[in-house]
């Protein structure tokens, strides 16, 4: 299909976004809480971002300016394909630069220059259940939620030190809102976990398959789970940027060659780039 | 001096050019017609309709073509498509009682009125590939036809009904919840248990049915019922007062009739398991059926043995094999943050493991 | 002193079948109560509604000074998990089998908002100690334990946030006579120390002869006599007590 004219602005017709729209509010409201929603079956697979995208269309206003990242940079394919989207059914400015844009829709990345008031984050989650692979019932884990019955959350990161000595979750790791709600912050590292705190933008978070919606406002407190003895680290490879040197980014490892060679380059391509500019 | 990976967008476009090229095949051969494959591919025309819950057989036969004949990703198409399309009424419930019937069997009485029709059916046929067809030859000679027979063709169940002999099935004038418009939310009813089974994945709802045949959760089915054939679909105009046909679709409808439970106080019926679907998808309808029946252990004061096929919440999280196969899928998108973090994590619990090996040493 | 807990006129039914009926009792702190009577007499109904599992038909239950049955479901969890504590016939159904003995001592502290794992350590260590399960046994898991040691561990994982009314399910159901002797005299131990409350359901008179100040016996759903538990067995009333003493004495 060519014309995407037969499409609304944005893909959705205005009574999905409305009702998206509502279960944001109400996501908003009640900071870390899934609230669920009536998840449309989007033109792109569940599992790739189709949470995502149904927030975003839904918060999409004709002078916004859209950055799309995957795993930190803005041409890895998924990421190009879901910006392509947004070109073609709402026509709206697209950029890489952080600082530009309005709405920055991502998955398994915040980006490492520091958002600002009035920015959105669209984390794609593809599970948005912290709980789940601790009780695989959705009406079990509804209640504990509701009950804030986490003990058995904490039970988990006491047996990762037990076998490990430390706390075996390197991303999507839990944390709790305003010390009310357990929440997954999506697959992002746990080196990303402290951006959630405080900051001064709204963050969304979408789960299409799942049919979940939650939100953190701005300048939400957000606590990564841990033990005062065996406190949160967020961690990352102990190395400079190859390419740009900065050593407060987080890291790709790339391998180089059959030899064993490897080099370490920041996973988010525009700051990486733009630290080339600033050297240049 | 390494650069970062990119191109991603010129490797889009070339994959789609090739993957274009790939569907159509050799060009030599000639092109399939979305007609050719709407009456000759019939039966796979159906399930993409049932699953992607559009009943339009063109569309569904672009789909297909489209798909290069993959028809999870045919009904994927039709659902994306579907979901743009603005909900203009909700039909009246469709009167499967008054359906002309191009198959009707019962395996419960030998015969009943409106008699036993079996229609277009591969059952008794011997599956032996009919090279005759490898030779695009002349369509086969027409089959026998009788004039119609206006006699009704009751529901077979009823007969039980009447007798008190199967649960009675109490009509009921709510609206049934819309599974495409509001979050599933758990536990379900039976009539939103029925519509997420209707759209399920094929494959799935057989391996669930069968496996109640096995023994996990058995019910002893017995196929009261299949009907297959045209029903009208009627919409309520407020304006003018009274209902107005908008056409006719084809469906298929398996009763079951199963273990009858009863007690010292109540005397003992058969209980129902119900399958509707849209086309003529008999396959999934029994199973369909069987897996309804099984998912009413609570209603119907049975136990709960642990069979996947009585656990809502495992039966209605994993039967949509649009949702399934988008997450089972997923895993081929990069992941390398997470990775990364698991190889800083697995690289720093081995260090701490080593030096305690040292210091032990 | 005021009774710990209070118990009027508590009826459950099932359908028209009388579960437990007209059953009113107080237990006073230090106090263990032992509920006894064959299978079928009413007295595991009973313990499933005093314990909040099961909602009764009629009846009050107060907690020191607090309506039970009012409580919203968070405010019962929470008593469940702090003050109170039930420990079942089967350790399955009273431990997590895939956490570690360690964790599953230490759930119940992290549910009530312990945060400092070595502290938690330490005191999983003690509390594996006092119910006879060696250190070094920390972090296996309870799949790898004998019966009597997962019944042990699940005392334990009971006792550790210091209850003060415990519920007790046939604790030593299921378990050979020599390891219920061993399992019995920690229980008598950890009860008088603790100066813990307790009810008792078993249908082993053995267990309440050496656990329970007091005694009820049940049947057919209603309490068919009470009294001292010595008094009780040693000169029975009730032709049903008569006959349950007198047939374990001919064993």
């Amino acid at each position: 299909m060519t014309a995407m004219d037969a499409y609304n602005f944005a893909y959705l017709d205005e009574e999905t976004k409305r009702m998206i729209r509502r279960a944001l509010l109400k996501a908003v409201a009640i900071p870390g809480y899934q609230v669920p929603f009536a998840s449309r079956e989007m033109p792109m697979p569940y599992g790739w971002g189709t949470g995502g995208v149904q927030v975003t269309a839904a918060c999409l206003m004709a002078d916004d300016v859209l950055k799309v990242i995957d795993q930190g940079a803005d041409d890895t394919t998924n990421a190009v394909s879901i910006r392509r989207f947004f070109q073609r059914t709402a026509d709206v400015a697209v950029t890489e630069e952080t600082e530009a844009a309005t709405i920055i829709q991502t998955r398994h990345r915040i980006p490492e220059a520091a958002l600002r008031e009035g920015q959105i984050m669209v984390f794609q989650v593809p599970i948005p259940e912290p709980l789940r692979f601790l009780e695989p019932r959705e009406t079990e884990t509804r209640r504990m939620h509701a009950l804030a019955d986490y003990g058995l959350m904490q039970v988990k990161l006491y047996e990762d030190i037990a076998r490990h000595g430390e706390i075996a979750t390197a991303y999507a790791y839990p944390v709790r809102v305003e010390g009310r709600y357990v929440m997954d912050p999506s697959p992002i590292p746990k080196f990303d976990n402290p951006k959630l705190n405080d900051s001064p933008a709204l963050m969304l978070f979408g789960a299409g398959r799942e049919q979940r919606i939650y939100a953190l406002p701005p300048y939400t407190q957000v606590e990564s789970l841990d033990f005062d003895d065996h406190p949160f680290v967020a961690s990352k490879a102990d190395h400079a940027c190859d390419i740009c040197g900065a050593t407060e980014s987080y890291l790709d490892e790339v391998i180089t060659d059959d030899q064993g060679g490897r080099m370490f380059v920041c996973s988010d391509t525009a700051f990486c780039r733009s630290r080339q500019g600033d050297a240049a | 001096m390494y650069v970062a990976v990119k191109g991603g967008e010129r490797a889009i476009e070339n994959a789609h050019a090739w993957l274009a090229e790939e569907r159509r095949g050799d060009p030599t051969v000639s092109e399939l017609s979305i007609a050719q494959i709407r009456e000759q591919m019939t039966l796979a025309v159906n399930r993409v309709m049932a699953e992607g819950s559009l009943y339009d057989p063109d569309l569904a036969a672009l789909a297909i073509k489209q798909a290069r004949g993959d028809l999870i990703e045919a009904i994927f198409l039709i659902r994306a498509y579907r979901t743009t399309l603005p909900r203009l009424a909700g039909s009246n419930p469709v009167d499967t009682g008054a359906m002309v019937v191009s198959r009707r069997v019962s395996a419960t009485f030998k015969d009943a009125p409106g008699g036993q029709i079996l229609g277009p059916t591969f059952d008794y046929t011997h599956r032996l590939l009919d090279f005759a067809l490898m030779a695009e030859g002349e369509a086969p000679p027409a089959a026998p036809t009788a004039p119609a027979d206006p006699v009704a063709v009751p529901h077979i169940l009823g007969f039980l009904d009447r007798d008190g002999l199967i649960e009675a099935a109490t009509p009921s004038d709510l609206t049934p919840p819309d599974l495409t418009r509001e979050p599933l939310e758990l536990p379900a009813d039976r009539a939103l248990r029925l519509q997420s089974l209707t759209r399920g994945d094929e494959g799935f709802v057989l391996g669930l049915a069968y496996s109640t045949q096995r023994g996990y959760a058995r019910n002893h089915a017995f196929v009261g019922e299949l009907r297959i054939g045209t029903v009208a679909v009627e919409v309520d105009i407020p304006e003018l007062g009274f209902a107005v046909e908008i056409g006719e679709i084809e469906l298929t409808e398996c009763e079951t009739v199963n273990q009858f439970k009863g007690s010292k106080t109540e005397p003992a019926q058969f209980t129902r398991g119900y399958g509707l679907t849209f086309g003529q998808t008999e396959r999934k309808a029994i199973s369909m059926a069987l897996v309804d029946r099984a998912l009413r252990w609570r209603e119907l004061g049975e136990d709960f043995t642990g069979a996947p096929a009585q656990d809502e919440e495992f039966v209605l999280s994993h039967c949509d094999n649009i949702q399934a196969t988008g997450f089972l899928e997923h895993i081929k998108l990069p992941h390398y943050v997470d990775f990364q973090a698991e190889l800083e994590l697995i690289r720093s619990v081995r260090a701490a493991a080593f030096s305690q090996m040292e210091a032990a040493e | 002193m005021n009774p710990l807990f209070t118990v009027r006129d508590l009826e459950k039914r099932y359908g028209t079948r009388i579960g437990c009926t007209d059953v009113s009792f107080d237990l006073w702190p230090g106090e263990v109560m032992g509920i006894v009577g064959e299978s079928g007499s009413g007295k595991s109904t009973l313990l499933s509604c005093l314990a909040g599992h099961m909602p009764p038909d009629r009846g009050e239950v107060h907690f020191d000074g607090r309506d039970v049955l009012a409580m919203s479901e968070p405010e019962r969890r929470f008593l469940a998990r702090t003050e109170w504590a039930f420990v079942h016939q089967n350790p399955r159904d009273g431990l997590r089998m895939a956490v570690s003995a360690g964790g599953n001592v230490g759930e119940r502290l992290m549910a009530v908002g312990a945060r400092h794992y070595g502290d938690i350590r330490e005191t999983a260590t003690d509390w594996l100690g006092r119910v006879e399960i060696a250190a070094d046994r920390i972090d296996d898991r309870p799949s790898a334990f004998s019966g009597g040691m997962q019944q042990r561990l699940q005392i334990a994982r009971n006792l550790v946030t210091g209850p003060r009314l415990v519920f007790m399910d046939e604790p030593t159901g299921g378990l050979d006579v020599s390891v219920q002797a061993r399992l019995l005299d920690l229980l008598r131990g950890l009860v008088r120390r603790l100066g813990l409350s307790a009810i008792i359901v078993t249908h082993d008179l053995a267990v309440v002869r050496l656990l329970a100040d007091r005694l009820m016996v049940m049947k057919g759903g209603r309490v068919v006599e009470t009294g001292l538990t010595d008094q009780v067995l040693d000169d029975p009333q009730h032709p049903y007590t008569q006959l349950l003493v007198s047939s374990v004495l001919q064993v």
